[in-house]
């Protein structure tokens, strides 16, 4: 991207917003994200009212859904705390497409708000908080998948690499087509199951081709879509979202 | 719409193409080519961003005063001697031709490439009544020897290989079988040459029609449009109102932007100005010009303020070169004259939400056609807006000029978004509902239809993240009171 983006300095408090696909299946990515953050002497607030973003619904079409949903995330946060979440889709549906989906609404001036201090927990760590990284964990080798919406949409492609290189015993090494998506898009994986399956099982190949013990990624749904093909076609690499894997390799004794 | 453009419905036809290795491979290797070759056209991001910045800038004040822009098209083509005519519908289009050609007592027509002649099936209506339609682009001339349609916009026969290539034109030309694409395209040229020399009327698209100086802009690489508009007595072209724009200073920055992302040539080999018919002791050129106007769903468009984006396009084929679904599936699988992104958005329009369902929501939204598009049409968010429109999702665009609005809203699917989003608003109902679903978790089936077709089911977690943080600060205010108490 050619646009500079100002990021604010470390703030004493954040809010945590968890994302629905984290909560009910990678908890342990949240969690990890949380302790990074707090690590670094944040007090992460997680406001138990949370649920989804609204994406599902509005990628679907059914925005006055999305919009109810939407409406009912954006009391969350009433200080003026920045919004991390660990997703860069569930991110770019709060920055990018609450302010549309609240135009002319009476939210409207609240989605703008709520937007304009989400950040994806990735790009936080790095640009807001400076994050120093020792790695204890042994010498691994991983291929990075950037998220669509965290590199198209919130323009962070270089963010996960750049963590990861930040990891002495890490190589990190890159997937063929690396931009490439992996065909996941939320329901588009099962309207349209065919192309997803196509679109998957080269991007499980890609990785696999590049003898990576596991694949790091910033997005749970790519991850879930990855990491379930890999294992259908007994593929040797595991998939980990990049802040268990870092909480994890920087608390190994 | 047309006669032949859907045949069976998407997912069939996706089937059919995803499990063609023959086409998997074509694709894959041809879009992995165009996108090197596009990259390599850029090798600025930083020119690259501000180009696009005025690329699209240019054709939204050309479409911001789009009625003004095409009576002035028109009145400056009137005066330089071209014949103006509007077509509301492609079949009045396609009659409009066969009018002119009638008149001529034309019977056969040589045509340049044009996809909006495609759009309208120009070839098909001529040839029902009595006149020959011979496609003289390269590509074309591939696929109408192979009785198919186009696959990509600008590169109609790359669905084909130089094998199938070379076995289609044995057969139906009967040159020799090889794999020598010089010998190949030498043949078609003999061939074309003197197909030229006898046509009454030539054909052609327009890529940019200048109102200021009412001159028609033909970009090509294979000299095929020079020859048509040059060589038959009569040139009619044919494009889509939205083509125009306001001046000649416009068009470099278009024109650059076209040829570079399209197929990543800084120049094409012939870029065709034409502003009038052949003057007075001129020795070459048409004695008579005309251009045909069509709307065909374009202002219905137009009425959108969102929507209205669609019509920037300039045809450079660069979101399907770099559209994963695209790649996998090619051109035809799309069933419309316009395939990839960019046929998902205008398709639509073009031929309705209740024919063209499933277009919009065969993307994973990835963005990778929006991060090319030349003029920056946001292309996502004209598929959203689509999906939203297919299901009548917000009530807000209740009075929408989408066609066939609402065609998908049917069975459970309104009732279950209804009841996702009941759940989801209430925090507490939401954690309800998730912490049962971590209770049963062992209930989830391994079969999950169509994801664990591919993939294993996911599993879900032993407690929430939501029940994780609860404890946590359960036992922090523990630990505070008891830190407190023993003070």
């Amino acid at each position: 991207m050619s646009t500079i983006k100002l990021y604010p300095p470390k703030p004493e408090k954040v809010y945590f917003f968890g994302t629905c696909l984290v909560d009910l299946f990678y908890p342990d990515a949240g969690m990890a994200g949380i302790q990074l953050l707090e690590r670094e002497g944040i007090e992460v607030i997680f406001p138990q009212d949370q649920t989804c973003c609204g994406q599902p619904a509005y990628t679907s079409g059914y925005h006055d859904q999305a919009r109810e949903v939407a409406a009912a995330q954006l009391k969350l946060f009433p200080e003026d705390y920045l919004i991390v979440l660990p997703s860069g889709s569930c991110a770019g549906m709060m920055r990018e497409h609450y302010p549309e989906l609240f135009a002319g609404q009476p939210e409207e001036e609240l989605a703008k708000n709520v937007a304009s201090r989400v950040y994806e927990l990735t790009e936080f760590l790095l640009h807001v908080c400076h994050i120093q990284l020792e790695d204890k964990g042994e010498p691994i080798k991983v291929a990075m998948h950037t998220s669509c919406s965290a590199r198209r949409e919130m323009g962070l492609g270089e963010v996960g690499p750049a963590l990861l290189n930040k990891m002495a015993n890490v190589e990190l090494v890159e997937q063929a087509r690396v931009k490439e998506c992996c065909g996941f898009g939320g329901a588009f994986s099962v309207r349209h199951p065919e192309i997803s399956e196509a679109m998957v099982t080269d991007k499980v190949e890609a990785i696999d081709a590049t003898g990576a013990d596991a694949m790091i990624t910033s997005d749970c749904g790519c991850m879930m879509n990855i990491t379930g093909a890999a294992e259908h076609m007994n593929k040797d690499f595991n998939g980990e979202h990049i802040a268990s894997f870092l909480w994890r390799r920087c608390n190994e004794s | 719409m047309s006669h032949n453009q859907v045949v069976q419905e998407f997912h069939p036809r996706v089937h059919e193409a995803i499990t063609n290795p023959q086409i998997r491979a074509n694709f894959r290797k041809a879009m992995d080519g165009l996108m090197d070759k596009r990259q390599l056209a850029f090798p600025s991001d930083d020119e690259l961003q501000r180009t696009r910045e005025l690329a699209a800038a240019i054709r939204l004040r050309a479409l911001s005063k789009l009625p003004e822009l095409l009576e002035k098209l028109e009145a400056n083509l009137t005066a330089n001697g071209v014949k103006v005519h509007w077509a509301e519908t492609g079949d009045e289009a396609c009659k409009i031709i066969l009018d002119i050609c009638n008149e001529k007592n034309a019977k056969s027509v040589i045509k340049g490439k044009s996809m909006v002649s495609e759009e309208m099936e120009l070839n098909h209506y001529l040839e029902e009544h009595g006149i020959e339609a011979l496609e003289s682009d390269l590509g074309e001339y591939i696929v109408q020897l192979a009785e198919e349609t186009p696959s990509h916009i600008i590169m109609p026969a790359i669905h084909k290989n130089t094998d199938q290539i070379s076995d289609l034109m044995h057969e139906k030309t009967g040159t020799n079988k090889s794999r020598d694409v010089e010998y190949l395209t030498a043949e078609a040229r003999q061939q074309l040459r003197e197909r030229f020399e006898k046509a009454d009327v030539g054909v052609s698209g327009v890529n940019f029609a200048v109102a200021e100086t009412g001159t028609l802009c033909l970009v090509e690489n294979e000299g095929n449009g020079r020859l048509t508009t040059t060589v038959p007595p009569v040139h009619i072209a044919v494009t889509g109102i939205e083509k125009v724009v306001e001046n000649l200073e416009d068009v470099a920055p278009l024109l650059s932007l076209l040829t570079r992302s399209a197929t990543g040539q800084h120049i094409t080999t012939y870029f065709n100005m034409i502003s009038s018919p052949r003057k007075e002791g001129e020795l070459d050129g048409p004695e008579e010009v005309h251009l045909v106007l069509v709307d065909s769903g374009r202002s219905n468009i137009y009425q959108d303020d969102e929507l209205l984006d669609t019509l920037r396009c300039i045809r450079c084929g660069a979101c399907m070169n770099h559209c994963p679904v695209y790649t996998r599936i090619g051109g035809h699988a799309y069933g419309y004259t316009y395939p990839g992104p960019i046929g998902k958005i205008l398709m639509p329009h073009l031929a309705g939400l209740d024919d063209a369902k499933d277009l919009p929501s065969a993307s994973s939204l990835c963005g990778a056609c929006g991060e090319v598009c030349p003029v920056k049409i946001p292309i996502p968010k004209l598929l959203v807006r689509l999906r939203e429109e297919s299901v009548a999702g917000d009530h807000n665009h209740d009075n929408s000029v989408v066609k066939g609005r609402g065609a998908k809203r049917k069975g459970m699917e309104p009732l279950i978004w209804k009841g996702w989003a009941k759940m989801h608003k209430h925090g507490g109902l939401y954690r309800t509902g998730t912490g049962l679903a971590t209770v049963f978790r062992g209930l989830v089936p391994s079969n999950l239809g169509a994801w664990t077709n591919c993939r294993t089911a996911p599993k879900l977690a032993k407690t929430t993240l939501h029940q994780q943080m609860k404890a946590r600060s359960q036992n922090n205010a523990a630990s505070q009171k008891k830190d407190g108490g023993d003070q």
